[in-house]
């Protein structure tokens, strides 16, 4: 279908890293020769068999990919509404769907000559992705991850250090995933003769939001193919939902269904104490407006003068004040729909799963569920929803006690 | 002719190199950084960078990110800072001043707008470390045209077959990076940033500056006896930071540019 070419919602970004007007390359000098280098490896290694035969290896044998899609039939009944399958990236190696784009950024890094390894985190999954196939590959790597972060995510940190990465907390600004950003561009910046930046989500300057974007897909991939198995040969689902920190799981669950005009797109912000003029959320794009962060144009939680807010979510891994710049234009093309969810509905929605389900999620995807508990009972019962269920609650089982007045240490 | 060209064309009769200071806007608060300001030239500072406090500044050390959550916290915005040179005007009408920082606050004014104000504000060019040449359609090319000058910043990573496209579309001077790192850090060697700036030097006529790692007297001077010119920044707003008075801290910048000149 012609047609469908011309109208294609799956040929950004262009050779200026576009989408739109979103994204681009706002880094300093030193930086640029580098991201030059990595975008042309990447091109190359994108049409390398090879590459791929690597990736897919590590994926079935080392993540244990294909991840399942899972069919909630109690939490379907309980709503009493659509059919609600979870794409379960929670089961894979590691505990959250990080891993499928750390590989892929790790094996560049090796056929780029690279021996030194850093990252960024805000939950710790990155950076637990991150250290984890480093000490695979016996890489050296160190993960940036704002002090405040550490505190709340502290079974992550010591995961971390168990594979034998140094955790450097950062203490700059409020301490969260911007600011280890910051530090990791910092870090970089200074030894980019042999340091490779692995970024965790679809976010930084070109070729990340596109390159991080193709790894994640794998994730939209096997569900076009596992819910076909299951519901009917050609069967697409209804709409497809994912919780957005950069946006990283939900492009991954969004790209292979953008030209599907069928697919209904949701991806879910977190609205933190509510979305007002408090600025206590981290809904770039329900709350912000756009701007130039961390190497792209995307829109951003600021004031009128452009300095960058804060944010505010329970969720480590949401509490970023910026967006990948893919979904900045999703959103202004209308392609996707974005909402948010507040701390408190997450917190229901994760008590709601660990019931009904026996899935204890991570507090990231209990944004996205959430919402489905709001829509689902409102939509028909052949109305097919997949949700992506990106990780796993475990590091989040002692924040979450803190909000349940639970005492630990019994 | 920009006040940065007549500059450098007056250093050059004199036989003198040149000495640029960077302090940050609004640091520790408006008025005494406006002091410090107005104090600079008297100091022998022949080109003043003016920081422009962000949140979220990638290419600086702690010394300079606490020097910008200073100004924040002590209220400094891009009108106070556009005030600030304003003010300078009203007593210098000979010294450039280089806004330097990152490009979401003008980004955020709007370009235009933002153009318009910092030329009327006396403004001479800038220098916004994020906006490679891949981005020059965004603010360089604009603020060229508004007459303003576009210093863009050469690193050690900046290779040759790169190199033109960094000076293409430059102007005023070339900022070289001495250090892949960020401010602050790394001592500047004068023995590897000479080839690098006769490298540059090869391939544009634009006076050369190097910044990055300079502090003392000493290293101004061994650096500037290499390039047309040294920066100091951090070792200056370090002094700020740790409560000197402005005088202490003029005093200081006149033997960091008594370095400078002195070869
Ligand atoms: C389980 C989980 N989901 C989501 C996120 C948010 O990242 P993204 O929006 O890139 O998927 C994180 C980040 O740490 C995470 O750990």
């Amino acid at each position: 279908m012609p047609d469908d070419l011309i109208n294609s919602f799956m040929t950004g970004p262009d050779e200026n890293g576009r989408f739109g007007q979103f994204g681009g390359r706002f880094v300093s000098e030193t930086l640029m020769p580098l991201i030059l280098s990595l975008e042309a490896e990447y091109e190359k290694a994108k049409t390398d068999p090879t590459f791929w035969a690597e990736m897919e290896d590590l994926w079935k044998h080392y993540v244990g990919r294909p991840s399942p899609l899972y069919y909630a039939d109690r939490m379907t009944k309980h709503f009493g509404g659509a059919k609600i399958y979870l794409k379960r990236d929670e089961l894979n190696h590691t505990g959250a769907h990080k891993i499928n784009n750390v590989l892929g950024q790790i094996i560049l890094a090796r056929r780029m000559g690279k021996t030194r390894i850093i990252a960024e985190t805000g939950a710790g999954q990155h950076g637990v992705a991150t250290a984890t196939v480093c000490a695979k590959f016996g890489l050296k790597c160190i993960v940036y991850m704002g002090a405040h972060d550490v505190e709340r995510q502290a079974p992550n940190v010591f995961r971390m250090r168990l594979l034998g990465a140094e955790v450097i907390p950062v203490t700059s600004g409020r301490g969260t995933l911007k600011d280890a950003m910051n530090d990791a561009l910092r870090d970089w910046v200074t030894n980019v003769r042999d340091t490779f930046y692995c970024i965790g989500t679809v976010a930084g300057p070109h070729p990340y939001p596109a390159m991080v974007r193709d790894f994640q897909s794998i994730i939209g991939k096997e569900v076009r193919w596992q819910l076909a198995e299951q519901e009917g040969e050609g069967r697409l689902p209804d709409t497809i939902i994912a919780a957005i920190g950069g946006g990283s799981n939900a492009m991954g669950l969004f790209f292979p269904f953008l030209d599907d005009p069928s697919v209904n797109i949701i991806g879910v912000e977190a609205g933190g104490k509510g979305v007002d003029d408090r600025m206590e959320h981290c809904a770039s794009l329900t709350g912000g407006r756009p701007g130039v962060l961390h190497g792209n144009r995307t829109y951003l939680l600021q004031d009128n003068d452009g300095q960058i807010l804060e944010g505010f979510s329970i969720s480590a891994g949401l509490d970023y004040p910026g967006i990948g710049p893919e979904h900045s234009w999703l959103h202004d093309v209308g392609r996707a729909q974005y909402v948010s969810i507040t701390d408190v509905e997450a917190l229901e929605a994760f008590q709601l799963s660990c019931k009904l389900e026996g899935i204890i999620p991570a507090l990231e995807p209990s944004h996205a569920l959430a919402h489905v508990m709001k829509i689902a009972p409102t939509l028909p019962a052949d109305h097919i929803i997949v949700m992506n269920m990106c990780g796993r609650g475990d590091k989040d089982i002692f924040t979450v006690a803190k909000h349940l007045g639970f005492d630990m240490k019994i | 002719m920009t006040r940065i060209d007549a500059k450098f064309a007056d250093l050059r009769a004199r036989g003198k190199k040149a000495f640029v200071a960077y302090v940050m806007a609004g640091d520790p608060d408006y008025a005494t950084s406006l002091e410090i300001v107005k104090g600079l030239p008297g100091a022998g500072v022949d080109i003043i960078e003016l920081g422009m406090p962000f949140t979220d500044p990638m290419a600086d050390g702690t010394t300079i990110q606490l020097a910008g959550q200073r100004a924040l916290a002590g209220g400094q915005t891009l009108d106070l800072t556009l005030k600030m040179a304003t003010e300078l005007r009203k007593t210098d009408q000979t010294t450039p001043i280089v806004m330097m920082g990152y490009y979401n606050p003008i980004f955020s004014r709007g370009v235009d707008r933002f153009l318009e104000q910092a030329k009327a504000a006396g403004i001479d060019g800038l220098i916004v470390v994020d906006l490679p040449p891949e981005e020059d359609t965004e603010l360089c090319l604009p603020a060229q045209k508004a007459g303003l000058n576009f210093i863009r910043l050469a690193t050690p990573t900046t290779d040759d077959a790169r190199l033109p496209k960094v000076l293409t579309n430059t102007s005023g001077f070339v900022y070289y990076v001495s250090i892949t790192g960020i401010t602050g850090a790394a001592q500047a060697q004068a023995g590897d940033v000479a080839p690098e700036v006769a490298r540059i030097k090869a391939k544009t006529d634009l006076p050369v500056i190097v910044g990055f790692g300079i502090k003392t007297p000493e290293t101004a001077a061994s650096i500037a006896r290499v390039a047309d010119g040294a920066v100091v920044g951090s070792a200056i707003v370090e002094r700020i930071g740790r409560g000197d008075s402005p005088a202490q801290v003029l005093e200081f910048v006149r033997g960091l540019a008594e370095g400078a000149h002195s070869v």
